[in-house]
């Protein structure tokens, strides 16, 4: 992961109400007091999030918690009310609708929570369509088209319409029609939440196996605090409009900022998002084959108990970092909340 | 649970009982008083609209102009413009081209082979789809051949043809234009509200008068008549469009006019073409109507057949129009299911994948070829024919002979016990009086908005020297109404509770509301003569359905768990009906009245033709004397008395969702 910013929203605002512009413009950071007081909802508030190339950013927040507006700010689907989301450096609520067109199909993706297929056209049809729209020469399109469909695992279908395939086909296609302009930046906005477990764990390692291999810099969206864990390099958790506390998985485990924040965290296996890094006793020290100190714990778990004597910890350059017990691993695995 | 008589309620029932009695005795109390302009509004008073009126519409048309584009050009240009297609395939279907059109024309080609036509139909019907559509619709052009009503049924084809295309997609156009742009919106949507509630005829006359009498007059009502509905469903199936399929189609980078085009008609294509089906049904609706101002065909035939009480030939007549618009019908709304369903286009040639058009093209091919030879492959042998005008007449007279008596009796009794005394009361009410209560229930129902509206609206209708006819007009729809509803409501309770029931009501209702308005008339002429009492029936008749639908529906809405409530508190079947369902489905019921009203009023040129003395009738001598001013008062006074109507009973619909918790007041 490079640590060049791809994309990052300064302040941005989203307030609904009567004249919600004037109110923002007179009072430029108003409190919820404020907002409420004057009869205006603010469903984004203050949004400043800087997302890094190639990382799987995710925004997780519960049903009205602004996430969906908030992204769609992000591609300004919906027009902000304040604020500036600055794309490799250029703000795109400057930019004019031509400009905005043509960011939009060369540089963008976006998968839907209900696929937003094209009832009328065919699986290969639908992914052609951000090409046709182009107007890329046919050929060309349709290969293309076929590539990003049999990357997607739906091969032999091409002809078959959105009704016939079943809802995780469906998401494949809306999928492989999101990535047929290789954009830079992928917006998946709930993309499994409308499947069912099974197929969501599916298509959860289907995405994870994609993102290995595209490097994308990815916004995902979702309200399943579990998914947001096994998937994400980063996550933002937002409620009633705000970003509470933009972290890893790992931090957000260990340093909740608020109580709304540790609710979420309350349920999660704790072995599957803290590292071996985390929990560890810096220093040198231990015997045996050194841990990464990047792996999971619930990873590691069996041969650090399975061994008699605590293990050296190694950080991705190999050096020893540190060294892990059973007493750790225990109570990360048994253990009371405050882990470490 | 009896209700409690508060003073308003008190009040209300005083003001209703003052207002009968005032009307049953206001003509010996107008005498008594000396004061007849009590019930009779003053000729001195009269503004005479219907003069000022022609004369803006003499100005119009003789000297009105945009810099060098007069008023006339404009509405030639249109004409010209609706007139080409309409030439077009009324001689491919019914004329056929001509060379030099002169006093002696050649024929060139004549029109299409009755066979290659119903071909082509069986065809479209198996495409759409099954042999069963195919044999149905098949049979249905197959009889209009063999009943002898094929070249009128073609004339009326062919602008349907015109009329559909132009009407579903101007429609279509404009509701584009209204979702796209909030100005639109705003500015339809009140001039679509008004075109529901204004009775066709009140406009048949301005376009008589621009247009002149003729097929395109015609046809320019016809779709004015047929549009609206398809505007409306056209923003509504657009604003329905999932929104995640809108932001996608922005996100895929679409113009303004890919994202419509490409994204949101054809993801609601479904929708539309439930509009389109609507502006079909319209059309034909039309079809006699139309022929009041110059559209020939089947609607002519009717009309003419009417004129002259001709029962047989006017009941032939509509009995086609009825299975054109059955097989019409059919038709499009298997087409439009046929566009919802998943078809995989097979591989081959053009020719071998379109194997139907080929069948029928070089069908019409040969029979234009061999029926230089042959004419009986051209026009079906009029010795052929069969004709059951004859057994109608007889039938007629022999009811007529036999039971004379007792339909006489059943007409006295109504007239006698329901439709005069109504009439007597309405006529006698005194105008200021009726005025005043109007503006009240105004008031009452929504603010003083709607009682300046109604207040004005009923003072206007007084001025402009319609009262008496207007009266006449509130009476006829008034009784038919009351009737519709005490029969109609009970049917539709029926069909909502017991299953077997609602799908033989259901049969019903859809049989008569794919029937033509004035197709009810002829068998009620040829029983009960002309008359108010005919009217009424054929007015019932036609505007059964809502009453009908809108019961049957609101029962059926009744939330489940009420019901259950209901059922657990110990209520009885009858209880429960009387205490839970109905005043539920209240709202529904009046909704449905209130399109009862609406039909009803939407009868009346109609049943002019059977001598009723109402603003119908005003219209229909207008019409004929091509009285500009003298129609569209009477139309407009028609379009006040249902305006009136319909905010009145939406209100009152409005105020019981409000009660009943189902609407928030907004």
């Amino acid at each position: 992961m490079t640590l060049n910013t791809k994309l990052s929203c300064r302040n941005v605002w989203k307030l609904y109400g009567a004249n919600a512009e004037g109110f923002l413009s007179r009072n430029p950071s108003p409190s919820g007091e404020d907002i409420r007081r004057a009869g205006i909802i603010g469903a984004v508030r203050n949004a400043r999030i800087d997302i890094a190339e190639g990382e799987i950013f995710i925004i997780m927040g519960l049903s009205g918690s602004g996430k969906s507006t908030l992204v769609r700010c992000l591609s300004r689907l919906i027009e902000p009310t304040g604020g500036q989301v600055l794309f490799d450096g250029v703000d795109l609520l400057t930019a004019s609708e031509q400009e905005l067109i043509e960011i939009r199909r060369h540089k963008m993706g976006m998968v839907f929570q209900h696929f937003a297929l094209l009832p009328h056209l065919t699986v290969l049809q639908n992914v052609m369509f951000p090409l046709t729209v182009q107007a890329a020469p046919r050929a060309e399109a349709e290969a293309k088209a076929r590539e990003v469909v049999e990357l997607v695992g739906l091969k032999g279908r091409e002809d078959y319409y959105p009704r016939e395939l079943s809802g995780g086909q469906q998401q494949r296609v809306g999928i492989a029609r999101s990535l047929v302009t290789e954009p830079d930046l992928w917006f998946l906005d709930e993309p499994f939440s409308a499947l069912d477990p099974l197929i969501r764990r599916e298509m959860q390692d289907e995405f994870l196996r994609l993102q290995a291999r595209l490097h994308k810099t990815i916004v995902f969206i979702t309200h399943d605090f579990e998914e947001s864990v096994r998937l994400a390099d980063r996550i933002a958790i937002m409620k009633d409009g705000e970003i509470i506390q933009v972290a890893t998985p790992e931090e957000l485990v260990l340093n909740p900022a608020t109580g709304y924040v540790a609710e979420f965290t309350r349920h999660i296996p704790r072995s599957k998002v803290l590292t071996v890094g985390g929990i560890m006793t810096a220093g040198s020290g231990g015997e045996g084959e050194p841990v990464p100190a990047a792996a999971r714990v619930s990873e590691v778990a069996e041969q650090i108990i399975a061994a008699d004597a605590p293990r050296p910890v190694c950080d991705a350059a190999g050096r020893i970092v540190g060294s892990i017990g059973r007493m750790a691993v225990a109570r990360v695995l048994f253990g009371k909340e405050t882990a470490a | 649970m009896r209700p409690r008589l508060t003073n308003s309620g008190l009040a209300a029932w005083g003001l209703v009982l003052a207002t009968i009695l005032l009307g049953w005795f206001g003509r010996d109390l107008a005498k008594a008083l000396d004061a007849r302009w009590l019930v009779k509004v003053p000729s001195s008073w009269d503004f005479a609209f219907n003069t000022y009126i022609s004369a803006a519409m003499t100005w119009l048309v003789e000297e009105a102009a945009i810099g060098p584009v007069s008023f006339t050009d404009a509405t030639r240009a249109i004409a010209w413009l609706i007139e080409q297609p309409y030439e077009l395939a009324l001689n491919l279907l019914a004329r056929g081209f001509l060379f030099d059109p002169g006093p002696e024309p050649q024929v060139l080609l004549p029109a299409a082979s009755w066979i290659a036509v119903t071909a082509a139909v069986i065809a479209l019907g198996h495409y759409c789809r099954s042999w069963g559509l195919a044999a149905l619709v098949g049979a249905c052009f197959a009889y209009l051949a063999v009943f002898g009503q094929w070249d009128s049924a073609m004339v009326t084809l062919a602008s349907v043809l015109i009329a559909v295309p132009i009407g579903a997609g101007g429609g279509l156009l404009a509701g584009i234009w209204a979702y796209r742009h909030p100005l639109g919106e705003r500015i339809l949507s009140p001039v679509l509200d008004l075109m529901q509630t204004i009775p066709i005829f009140a406009y048949l006359v301005p376009i008589l008068f621009m247009f002149g009498f003729g097929p395109v007059s015609a046809l320019v009502a016809t779709i004015i008549y047929a549009t609206p509905p398809m505007i409306r469903i056209t923003i509504l199936a657009l604003k329905a469009v999932d929104p995640e399929i809108l932001d996608f189609g922005r996100m895929a980078g679409t113009t303004q006019r890919q994202l419509m085009w490409r994204v949101l008609v054809p993801s609601a294509s479904q929708s539309l073409m439930v509009g389109v089906n609507q502006v079909i049904m319209l059309t034909l609706n039309m079809v006699i109507i139309a022929s009041m101002i110059g559209a020939g065909g089947l609607g002519f035939d009717v009309l003419a057949a009417l004129r002259r009480l001709d029962i047989g030939a006017g009941f032939e007549a509509g009995i086609a129009i009825v299975v054109l618009a059955i097989a019409v019908d059919r038709l499009s709304q298997a087409f439009a299911e046929r566009i919802g369903q998943v078809h995989h286009t097979a591989p081959g040639s053009w020719a071998a994948r379109n194997k139907r058009t080929v069948l029928v093209l070089s069908l019409l091919a040969v029979t234009w070829v061999l029926g230089r030879f042959s004419p009986l492959l051209l026009d079906y042998p009029q010795s052929q024919t069969i004709t059951t005008g004859a057994f109608w007449n007889d039938t007629v007279k022999y009811l007529n002979v036999n039971y004379f008596d007792a339909f006489e009796a059943v007409k006295v009794f109504f007239l006698h016990w329901f439709l005069l005394p109504i009439k007597k009361t309405l006529l006698g009410i005194p105008w200021p009086w009726a005025i005043a209560m109007l503006t009240l229930l105004g008031w009452r129902a929504g603010g003083w908005k709607l009682a300046a509206m109604c207040g004005a609206m009923s003072a206007l209708i007084a001025v402009s020297g319609l009262w008496a006819k207007a009266m006449v007009t509130v009476y006829l729809c008034g009784a038919s109404v009351i009737l519709a509803t005490l029969i109609g409501v009970p049917l539709g309770v029926l069909a909502a509770l017991n299953r077997r029931a609602g799908i033989a009501i259901n049969l019903l209702i859809d049989t008569l509301q794919t029937l033509p308005s004035f197709v009810y008339l002829i068998p009620v002429v040829m029983l009960f003569r002309v008359g108010d009492f005919t009217a009424m029936i054929a007015i019932v008749l036609y505007a059964l359905a809502p009453a009908v639908r809108y019961a049957a529906h609101g029962m059926r809405s009744v939330s489940g768990e009420l019901i259950e409530a209901g059922l657990v508190s110990g209520c009885t079947k009858w209880q429960l009906l009387r205490l839970v369902r109905l005043p539920m489905a209240l709202p529904e019921i009046l909704l449905g009245i209130n399109q009862t009203i609406m039909l009803a009023l939407s009868m009346l040129v109609i049943t002019a033709l059977v001598g009723t003395r109402d603003l119908g009738q005003e219209v229909y001598i207008a019409l004929t004397k091509a009285d500009t001013g003298r129609g569209l008062v009477a139309g407009l006074a028609i379009a006040f008395i249902a305006i009136i109507a319909d905010r009145l009973v939406n209100a009152g619909a409005r105020g019981a969702r409000i009660r009943f918790g189902l609407e928030s007041r907004a």
